[in-house]
């Protein structure tokens, strides 16, 4: 391949096309994904601490956690991470007859690097799950996962199924379960609010 | 309308031009040899008057005694349709010709057939495993998977 | 200094906000232009095909509303056709006009929401398909009104519907198909004349008929590449032939004709819903069938042309209350089969407009 243009050389050599090594990249994501199926289906505990530190009273929510708190959960950014219907009933939410907009959430951020919250809609594959805790895991802190239907809470209507995911808690930690098939957008929205309470209680020196 | 070709007819056309391949004609669908298939299917849709130029579906369906694999095709041309099967005694190899020089539609649906039953495909140019990954051990859509 | 050049390989999604659920592509650059490019799909597969060998004819509709989850009153309509087309079932007239109804209100709901995510793909983020929202949530009510459910209404049942429209349905329906014409006008006016839009996708994305036709290309895709298929008219199922309709087709076969065909099919859809409306008579909503049904030993194929393309059910039975092998042709999927061609030598941005005008929706080409 030669081209012209600013006096530099081009090292010619034989284009090679990567697909021709697709196998081997199929390979490598299969194994990756076996590795994920094979591990014990122990679920991911849910992070429910402040429950238990709510009802001991052991944490004291002072006006530096409440400030920080405000700010926290009125922009709460989701990253889009739609999978199957429920995908279509988040995105009514943002649609202007349910407006998430008035929470500070119209922001879906396609990076993970940006956003704070993971709202899993729709039924997980094994073959999405190596991907799903890539996402969660490029998450900076703090996160939430919300698992919005039925099948990201338990696998829903296709359970039984041989490629089918029996939850999204087996593959990361979930905060709030919204059930439906799919949930209507005022469901979701409850489902948020529960998280904005949520997030109100957190202490930012409390290591999440 | 799409017309249902009268399969006797076809069959002693499929007869006349291939010989010995046509197995039965029942239902409304002609079986056809595993080894003659993409002869009978290239005559299908060369032949002016029939001219199936059109692939609908490949299905592929595990009777326990053997594997039967469905061509649903339809001519976009004159307006009528033909049901082709093919039948694997082997459940262990089942091993078809692929159509995919014929229809380029064939492509991933021999691919899905592959993965889900186990068929092969011989002269498939790109025979893996869709959508379920590499190193899946089976294929669910047997009736022995549970 | 040497300058090496090598081409890159990268893969599009699945988590993409771009490619329409979980889709990925492997894509091979050569800077911005792609080279080659492999699809793999499978990320949503929940084996709907082996679920439904384990549940009672009845009970696999519901599975079958998850599979184009944007038109899921035509593809319970597919399967319950290929179920009475098995075991002989009559169903009755009024439900075959509602039948009518609803599928074209779906037709109309799924193209919505095609034109305004092509929109998005554009750059227009948000302004048509907010505005296509709109309209999407009034059909969506009317469905609400009928079955109770927004997305996936496992209402048609085996010898008709579940059961019979509430009174107000009517007259919301008549109000809706008066103002949407009006509505339709209005998008044309902020699309189909814009200067970005004509730029970006006149000439973008050929499909060439001999391809599309050798590809199994079905449906929107099929008819902006010149080829006058459309199932409703070649092979009437249910009433469709008492109603006067026409069948858009492209010419050039580019972006641009399946955003014109897709536009011009809404029009007929709401003409072919004016027609129903008046001639629906009274009469019952579903003949009397078994709670187990058992079909005869046999089987069926029966196809419908959903608002994606050809949406088939091949059903075997032996006799049983479930059935024996329930294969579902997916539009979507074969759609796919042409997408390489049509990929090669164009841009990153232009491969996102391009895999969207063909309007795939992942729940149908995983199954």
């Amino acid at each position: 391949m030669e081209k012209e243009g600013s006096g530099m050389e081009v090292a010619s050599f034989e284009w090679k096309n990567p697909l021709d090594n697709a196998a081997k990249l199929d390979k490598a994501e299969g194994l990756a994904i076996e590795q994920l199926r094979a591990q014990p289906q122990q679920r991911c505990p849910d992070p429910d601490q402040w429950l238990e530190q709510e009802l001991k009273h052991n944490i004291i929510v002072t006006s530096v956690d409440a400030v920080i708190n405000w700010g926290r959960r009125y922009s709460v950014w989701p990253v889009s991470f739609g999978l199957a219907c429920c995908a279509f009933e988040m995105i009514a939410l943002a649609a202007p007859r349910f407006d998430i907009s008035r929470f500070g959430m119209e922001l879906f951020r396609a990076s993970p690097r940006q956003a704070d919250l993971l709202i899993v809609s729709g039924t997980l594959t094994w073959k999405m799950s190596p991907q799903v805790k890539r996402v969660y895991e490029q998450m900076p802190e703090p996160k939430w996962v919300i698992a919005m239907g039925v099948c990201a809470i338990s696998g829903g209507t296709f359970a039984q199924s041989y490629s089918v995911v029996p939850g999204v808690n087996c593959i990361v930690p979930v905060d709030v379960y919204v059930p439906g098939c799919p949930p209507r957008p005022e469901a979701l929205l409850y489902g948020i609010t529960r998280l904005h309470d949520k997030i109100s209680k957190d202490s930012f020196r409390q290591p999440k | 309308m799409t017309v249902a070709l009268s399969v006797k007819e076809i069959a002693s056309k499929i007869g006349e031009a291939i010989p010995q391949t046509v197995t039965s004609v029942a239902d409304g669908s002609i079986t056809v040899t595993s080894q003659h298939l993409f002869q009978v299917a290239k005559f299908l849709k060369e032949t002016p008057g029939l001219e199936f130029d059109f692939l609908v579906n490949i299905s592929g369906v595990d009777y326990l005694d053997y594997i039967e694999v469905v061509y649903h095709l339809v001519s976009l041309k004159h307006n009528h349709s033909l049901v082709l099967k093919t039948v694997c005694p082997d459940r262990d190899n089942p091993v078809v010709p692929s159509v995919v020089s014929l229809w380029r539609g064939a492509d991933f649906l021999e691919r899905e057939e592959y993965d889900l039953v186990g068929v092969r495909f011989e002269g498939h140019p790109n025979l893996k495993r869709i959508y379920l990954w590499e190193g899946f051990q089976g294929h669910p859509l047997r009736r022995d998977y549970l | 200094m040497v300058l090496k050049a090598e081409p890159m390989l990268i893969s599009m999604g699945p988590h993409h906000p771009s490619t329409h659920g979980v889709f990925r592509m492997r894509l091979v650059l050569d800077g911005e232009v792609i080279t080659d490019m492999e699809p793999m799909v499978g990320y949503l597969h929940r084996g709907i095909e082996k679920l439904a060998e384990t549940r009672t004819y009845t009970q696999v509709i519901p599975l079958t509303d998850r599979l184009d989850y944007l038109g899921s009153m035509t593809n319970n309509w597919a399967y319950v056709l290929a179920v009475e087309k098995l075991a002989g079932i009559k169903v009755p007239e009024r439900a075959e006009y509602l039948r009518v109804i609803m599928g074209e209100l779906m037709r109309i709901s799924s193209h919505l929401m095609a034109v305004g995510f092509l929109g998005n793909e554009l750059g227009c983020t948000f302004t048509p398909l907010l505005y296509m929202f709109r309209e999407r949530e009034k059909i969506m009510d009317l469905f609400e009104m009928v079955c109770g459910q927004r997305l996936t209404y496992n209402y048609m049942r085996i010898g008709g519907l579940s059961h019979d429209i509430p009174e107000e349905f009517l007259p919301a329906v008549k109000k809706f198909v008066a103002e949407m014409p009006h509505y339709i006008d209005e998008y044309e006016q902020l699309l189909s004349e814009n200067e970005i839009l004509l730029a970006r996708t006149k000439g973008v994305g050929i499909l060439p008929q001999e391809l599309a036709i050798s590809s199994s290309v079905t449906g929107p895709v099929l008819r902006a590449s010149g080829v006058k298929w459309d199932l409703r008219k070649a092979d009437p199922y249910s009433i469709y032939e008492r109603f006067e309709f026409d069948i858009p087709t492209g010419t050039v076969s580019d972006v641009y004709d399946r955003y014109l065909v897709r536009i011009t099919e809404m029009r007929q859809s709401v003409r072919i819903l004016e027609q129903a409306i008046k001639q629906l008579p009274p009469g019952e909503a579903r003949t009397k069938v078994p709670l187990l049904l058992r079909p005869p030993v046999g089987e069926a194929y029966a196809h419908i042309e959903a608002p994606k393309g050809e949406l088939g059910f091949y059903l075997v039975s032996d006799g049983s209350i479930a059935p024996y092998r329930c294969r579902i042709r997916a539009p979507s999927f074969t759609n796919i089969t042409a997408l390489r061609d049509m990929l090669i030598g164009w841009k990153i941005a232009d491969a996102v407009v391009i895999f969207g005008s063909i309007d795939i929706v992942l729940g149908e080409v995983d199954r």
